[in-house]
């Protein structure tokens, strides 16, 4: 920590208590607001609350950017519990890293706001909608707020819970339901991941007692008086920056792996859900069920970015362990690669943006992997801006072509909506890396600082991140212009009798306003070769300070930052001239020419792409083999503990006589049948282990608890 | 009081208790485990008054004796035609749920002996009637309203799900 | 060491986890539902007598004693309440499902 003391001051506990305040009014009231009243006061709710936010952000942000004797904005609201020395209280801190983050959020939350007004206009449920978004602002700003790991839990729970709330908003086609609970499950799985390393870090700090490296005895994390267990992060932070202490915490060990690694790796796990990287992403895609302006705010600019968020927040965490640095960056690389090729054939415009928000989260964890914590959030922030610009665009594209998503029915909208066209050219430029735009500067920032820094465990593995990162740019530009060109050049292609028209105003003006900041935004942090000051990078170093002199980059020059700056400003024309060669005027016939190619390694690929890599199919078909196969196992335990031999035999004899009488009926060819039949069979035994009698999962929860105490009394004892 | 006395009174109440609770569970008659119970809970309210809890000890003879028990006896007489009582509680897969009972028994003994109790110096017997009603009215004043409003909703509840008659499709009508 | 003779903390307790397995016992063997009550009841006395136990051996304060009374207190409340809601319950599932309230039928929590 750099020298610098706390700012109290409860006003801090308002920015998120205001959109709950909304929520609560919207959630519980609405209803009779909307029919008794006017729908006017329930926007007018919603965007008080949120604009007075970002309003107490913003003021946060100028104490911090104008007093540098604070160090960050404080309040300990009250204590959430208290069992012997471990203390946690619902505290917010307003540090450079989260005042940035509220910052965004709430700027481009209260946007969204506005232009949800025009954009559920006619939906009915306006007030649940709008009860939905409160919530998901509060959960997201106690996320980014939070100073320590169970506040900050609380909020990530939150988000997960209004994504899933949002994502089957029209709950009344199954798909839009599905594609919520699809989300929900699939984020559980990173949860899980976020919870262990909660408990693996706490538990390791609980191990260290002042002064010797003593062992873990059960109980004495609780009665330990100098333990060093805590879950604030400053606290953890400042304990880590104890050398002697680091250096006992870095040989902890768990099953004979580093327990920092393990920290970082579940915790990463955790990020993965949240930010859909691989092998989490899958719910990202499915996730645009959802209103446009929910897939703005929650699926592009500020929910899934939390993962990233979480990543820089644990810097201190991170810096220790090289190995799971490594992975977090190539995970990263790897997505971002991955997600952009899969947006080369979609035609559903907001499943390219989707795809698009993966790759770009990809270049987050990039950057917060190889240590240059700013620039991921620097990328995290402009991302925010022309993501969630694209997104409405796509959204006002939609409602202009009456609720139509297929690209291949669009075109030539520029004629139509030419605010949305200037809008959506701006953000793409943004995206893909032309020079002076927002996207240019920080995504040039992490590919320079993946390609010199010397933080992964592996030589040469920085080069080969910037390698891929450098691949995954090109294909960004290409697939962002396609989808322009596709939209909004050439003739349209949808019913001519039912003509696309601009949106109202409320729309409009919100995405020129994003449109205009997504443009200017990246010059708040310059790369040194421009000779300007920085910004971003200084307003955040004393956060990242404590880890700085863990992390090594190697010397870069100026001329290298030339090079390489040149390199990918060449990609991105590149990317973006092939798109207009191949899509000029929204025109192409590049997929069937891909699939009439005479060799077929080439049709396999695109096969390949245009399906996603048959993920989804991938998943199903593992999920329902280990399903099936867990069934297998149930099925055995119930046949023979516990209804014993008669179901046995008969199950036995069902068995046998069927594979024998499709054997003898059918021969060879039966045998796929038998096998078949073998499993139709298995899973209606199966069954049986689900009864319904209470008191049978009663009695087994009760065997599973004395089981895990005879075997902690064998083991740990 | 005098220790042996105390002791003497403990162990019979103790075996009262425990051997009423596992007639309880045991026996196939339904009335007789009511019965039993009786037992087991006027056993508990003696065990509470060597606790020096005399106020709970004579809420639990009201409460529990005179009012849950009495429910519980109408609803064997209104859930069971008297002809099937003999046979209306036999208990299922008992060996299994015995073992895994023991299991749990054993550990919980094992740590009630094992545990490292702090227990206080005098150990003294007064009448606690006078503090829990203040204790009631000032620390515990909240737990103690929505305590209230519960037991009014949940005696709602009870009517309401015991009065309709709910059909096939699960509306009441 | 022979072990004490006069009652103290840990012989509550030991009645307290008896009276607890008997009472889970009785939850997970009876067939009858009103049997399966009574084990709920059997299992609250036990959590009781714990409270009352360490109330009277181990609080510091005569603060701290009364707060086991009072849990106690408003553990018995809320069993009787439980108790009526249940009984309640178990009326309506007589009616509901061919007038039996055998715990071996009422497997409709597998649907």
């Amino acid at each position: 920590m750099a020298n610098g003391s706390y700012y109290n001051s409860f006003y801090l506990i308002f920015i998120p208590l205001l959109p709950l305040l909304g929520a609560m009014i919207n959630g519980f009231f609405g209803a009779v607001i909307q029919t008794k009243l006017d729908k006017f006061y329930i926007h007018f709710v919603a965007i008080a609350t949120v604009v007075t936010s970002f309003v107490l952000s913003l003021a946060g942000f100028i104490k911090l950017a104008a007093d540098d004797s604070v160090l960050a904005i404080y309040t300990n609201a009250w204590t959430f519990l208290s069992i012997g020395s471990l203390k946690v209280d619902v505290a917010f801190i307003l540090d450079p890293l989260s005042a940035v983050m509220c910052l965004v959020i709430t700027f481009v939350g209260s946007l969204i706001h506005i232009y949800s007004t025009g954009y559920m206009k006619d939906d009915e449920g306006y007030w649940r909608f709008f009860a939905y978004l409160n919530l998901f602002m509060f959960s997201m700003l106690v996320l980014v707020l939070a100073d320590n790991f169970l506040v900050m839990f609380i909020g990530w729970e939150g988000v997960g819970l209004c994504s899933y709330l949002l994502i089957g908003f029209w709950y009344k086609d199954v798909n839009n339901a599905k594609a919520g609970v699809k989300a929900f499950i699939v984020n559980r799985i990173g949860d899980v991941g976020f919870v262990i390393g909660i408990f693996i870090l706490f538990w390791t700090l609980a191990s260290i007692s002042s002064g010797s490296g003593a062992v873990y005895t059960p109980g004495s994390a609780i009665h330990a008086p100098n333990s060093y267990a805590s879950l604030v992060f400053a606290d953890i932070e400042k304990t880590l920056q104890d050398v002697s202490i680091r250096q006992v915490f870095v040989a902890k060990t768990l099953f004979n792996i580093p327990a920092v690694t393990l920290i970082c790796i579940a915790l990463f796990i955790g990020a993965m859900g949240k930010s859909a990287q691989i092998p989490l992403y899958v719910w990202l895609p499915d996730a645009m069920a959802g209103p446009t302006p929910v897939s703005a705010l929650i699926h592009a600019a500020t929910m899934v970015t939390a993962g990233v968020y979480m990543v820089a927040r644990l810097h201190f965490l991170f810096a220790l362990s090289p190995f799971a640095m490594t992975w977090v960056a190539l995970f990263g690389a790897v997505t971002a690669l991955f997600a952009a090729t899969i947006g080369f054939f979609q035609y559903d415009i907001k499943k390219v943006l989707a795809y698009s928000t993966i790759s770009q989260l990809g270049f987050m964890f990039i950057g917060v992997g190889v240590g240059a914590y700013s620039a991921g959030i620097f990328h995290l922030v402009t991302h925010a801006f022309f993501k969630a610009c694209l997104f409405l665009c796509a959204g006002s594209v939609i409602i202009g072509c009456h609720h139509e998503q297929d690209m291949r029915k669009m075109g030539g909208l520029s004629l139509y909506m030419p605010k949305t066209n200037l809008a959506y050219l701006i953000a793409c430029i943004a995206i893909s890396g032309f020079p002076f735009f927002s996207g240019f500067f920080s995504k040039d920032d992490i590919l320079y600082r993946a390609f010199i820094n010397q933080n992964m465990v592996y030589p040469g593995m920085g080069i080969l991140i910037w390698g891929i990162g450098m691949a995954a740019a090109l294909c960004t530009a290409y697939y962002i212009f396609r989808s322009y060109f596709m939209t909004f050049t050439g003739v349209f292609r949808g019913d001519p009798a039912n003509l696309p028209k601009e949106s109202p105003k409320s729309i409009t003006h919100v995405l020129l306003l994003l449109a205009f900041f997504s443009a200017i935004v990246g010059f708040s942090d310059m790369p040194e070769i421009f000779y300007m000051p920085n910004l971003f990078h200084h307003f955040l170093e004393p956060v990242f300070e404590s880890s700085r002199g863990l992390l090594h980059f190697s010397r870069g020059s100026h001329a290298l930052e030339w090079l390489l700056t040149g390199l990918s400003v060449m990609l991105a024309f590149l990317g973006a001239y092939a798109a207009f060669y191949l899509y000029k005027d929204a025109e192409s016939r590049l997929p069937t020419r891909l699939l009439s190619f005479e060799s077929k390694p080439v049709r396999w690929v695109y096969r390949l792409i245009y399906n996603k890599y048959y993920i989804d199919e991938l998943y199903h078909i593992t999920m329902v083999k280990l399903v099936m196969a867990i069934r297998l196992i149930f099925n055995w335990i119930d046949q023979h503990i516990i209804d014993a031999l008669v179901n046995f035999a008969g199950f036995a004899g069902k068995l046998v006589g069927t594979v024998a009488g499709t054997a003898d009926s059918k021969g060879v060819d039966g045998m796929v049948n038998a096998t078949a039949n073998t499993v139709f069979t298995a899973g209606a035994n199966l069954i049986k282990i689900q009864t319904g009698r209470l008191r049978h999962y009663l009695g087994v929860a009760l065997a599973g608890g004395v089981i895990l105490v005879i075997v902690n009394y064998i083991f740990f004892n | 009081m005098n220790t042996i006395i105390y002791a003497v009174l403990f162990y019979l109440l103790a075996v009262m208790v425990v051997g009423s609770a596992a007639y309880v569970a045991v026996s196939k008659n339904i009335v007789r485990c009511a019965f039993a119970l009786v037992y087991t809970f006027i056993g508990v309210a003696g065990l509470f008054v060597l606790l020096s809890a005399d106020f709970i000890a004579a809420t639990q003879v009201l409460v529990y004796v005179g009012g849950t028990l009495v429910l519980i006896l109408f609803a064997v007489m209104l859930s069971s035609r008297i002809s099937d009582v003999k046979i209306s509680n036999r208990s299922v897969q008992f060996i299994p749920g015995f073992v895994v009972t023991c299991c749990f028994a054993v550990i919980l003994i094992y740590i009630a002996v094992s545990g490292q109790w702090p227990i206080k110096d005098v150990i003294e017997f007064s009448p606690t009637t006078a503090a829990i009603g203040n204790s009631l009215l000032s620390r515990w004043l909240l737990p103690f309203e929505v305590i209230s409003i519960l037991i009014l909703v949940g005696l709602m509840g009870a009517v309401v799900i015991a009065r309709h008659k709910i059909n096939s499709k699960g509306d009441a009508k | 060491m022979m072990p004490q003779m006069t009652p103290s903390l840990v012989h509550f307790l030991i009645v307290g986890a008896l009276l607890f397995a008997c009472g889970i016992l009785c939850v997970i063997t009876r067939r009858n539902a009103v049997g399966v009550l009574m084990g709920v009841e059997l299992i609250l006395n036990s959590a009781n007598i714990n409270f009352l136990a360490f109330a009277h051996f181990s609080s510091q304060s005569l603060q701290g004693g009364i707060d086991g009374h009072v849990f106690a207190l408003f553990c018995i409340v809320l069993a009787a309440l439980e108790c009526a809601v249940a009984l309640a319950i178990v009326m309506a599932i007589y009616r509901n499902f061919n007038k039996t309230i055998d715990m071996e039928e009422l497997t409709t929590l597998r649907e």
